[in-house]
């Protein structure tokens, strides 16, 4: 109950950052509905179902980089992760608490970016949405261990999208199979695997990320 | 109680620290002097458990949650108020009657009415005020505290002054200043780190 507690106050502090300097959603917004902007006039007029769902996935997974990249700024700027890391809370908690916040960033700029997708391409069938949500899961579990680890390194940039893309690829993979294949069953198995199994790793070695 | 031997830090090639033995028993006060770059902040880093040292060992009897670290950075939230802050350390610290803790400690530092504004809008003196508070909020046993000085108006300096006096005896000190003239009456013991 009290890491839950811990937690929940970790993610509301950083869901009321956001509000407050508004840098991260307005600029995922800006960029995902950019992206498709420019993939229907640089397309041939209706594009075959794996190709609309291939670029679906580009643009979910360079917007969720976008956000994760400035996941850790505010704990960088004023190495507040010295303090949070001092605290006697479990140290997974500030993992979890990041990863609802970015999770909660993610989807807000889906739920815009999803019906602009259907406007411009086709439409998502069920199976695709739900494809949507449980990558997005992964993509912040993984993305926020990542992004915790870019944080302390010099060459942050760039060391985020190197870790972070080639860990991805499965959920691309399950991604585009749940909204192109016949059954779609499988892959959405494939992602509930990948979110359990990262988010387990994750959550157990958090620790030992941001202890030196 | 803190002891270390011979107690060392590199990164990389670089050595940062070499050789520091330090014995402090608790309610101690150990003022901590040397030039820039001599490896102070370091090695409050290492008695704070923040870094680990490459040579030698230390032992320390506070856990975690009894130590505060005062730092050159406040460790604090700019978007943030210093009511949002501390009452966000004050829950991950498991800290006892938070509100009035918080209450109390805001109004001795001078933040009270401030208490409501982001730390952003406030002044770098302002903001070590707040840093203070944080490091006390939770009443830790061994305090740590990394030039806390800077930035201090006089009259910010006098409140610390006498809080250190306050915590003198019931808690252990290790103070890192630039100004040992400062804090040389309250000092038990003195480390001079060479550069």
């Amino acid at each position: 109950m009290t890491y839950a507690r811990d937690v929940g106050a970790l993610a509301r502090k950083d869901l009321l950052l956001e509000l407050r300097a508004r840098d991260t959603l307005p600029a995922m917004l800006l960029f995902v509905v950019s992206t498709f902007v420019v993939f229907h006039f640089s397309l041939p007029a209706h594009p075959s179902r794996l190709a609309a769902s291939g670029l679906l996935w580009v643009a979910i997974l360079f917007t969720a980089l976008l956000g994760l990249g400035r996941a850790f700024v505010p704990e960088r700027e004023q190495r507040v992760l010295d303090g949070l890391v001092l605290a006697p809370c479990d140290r997974s908690a500030i993992w979890l608490g990041k990863s609802i916040a970015t999770l909660a960033f993610l989807v807000a700029a889906e739920v815009v970016a999803l019906p602009v997708y259907a406007l411009f391409f086709r439409p998502l069938s069920g199976a695709a949405v739900l494809g949507v949500a449980l990558a997005d899961v992964g993509i912040c579990a993984v993305g926020t261990f990542l992004g915790a680890m870019a944080v302390t390194t010099r060459a942050r940039e760039l060391i985020l999208p190197l870790l972070f893309l080639p860990l991805a690829i499965p959920i691309v993979i399950g991604g585009v199979g749940s909204g192109a294949a016949d059954s779609p069953g499988r892959y959405l198995g494939f992602l509930v695997l990948y979110d359990l199994l990262f988010a387990v790793v994750c959550w157990a070695s958090f620790e030992y990320v941001v202890a030196e | 109680m803190l002891v270390a031997r011979r107690l060392g830090k590199r990164y990389g090639e670089k050595r940062v620290l070499r050789g520091i033995d330090l014995e402090l028993s608790r309610g101690g006060f150990l003022v901590i002097t040397g030039a820039n770059g001599s490896g102070k902040t370091t090695l409050l880093r290492i008695c704070a458990g923040l870094a680990q040292p490459t040579e030698g060992r230390i032992e320390r009897d506070a856990e975690r949650a009894q130590v505060g670290y005062l730092a050159h950075e406040p460790l604090v939230y700019r978007e943030l108020s210093a009511l949002e802050n501390l009452e966000l350390y004050g829950r991950l610290y498991r800290v006892p009657e938070r509100r009035e803790r918080i209450g109390m400690l805001l109004e001795r530092y001078g933040l009270w009415d401030v208490r409501r504004d982001r730390v952003a809008d406030y002044s770098r003196g302002m903001t070590q005020r707040l840093a203070l508070c944080r490091t006390l909020l939770h009443d830790p046993a061994l305090l740590v505290l990394d030039e806390p000085f800077t930035a201090l108006d006089e009259s910010g300096a006098a409140l610390l002054d006498a809080q250190l006096a306050e915590l003198r005896g019931e808690r252990t000190l290790m103070v890192s200043t630039h100004d040992p003239g400062r804090v040389a009456s309250l000092a038990t013991a003195r480390l001079e780190l060479a550069a």
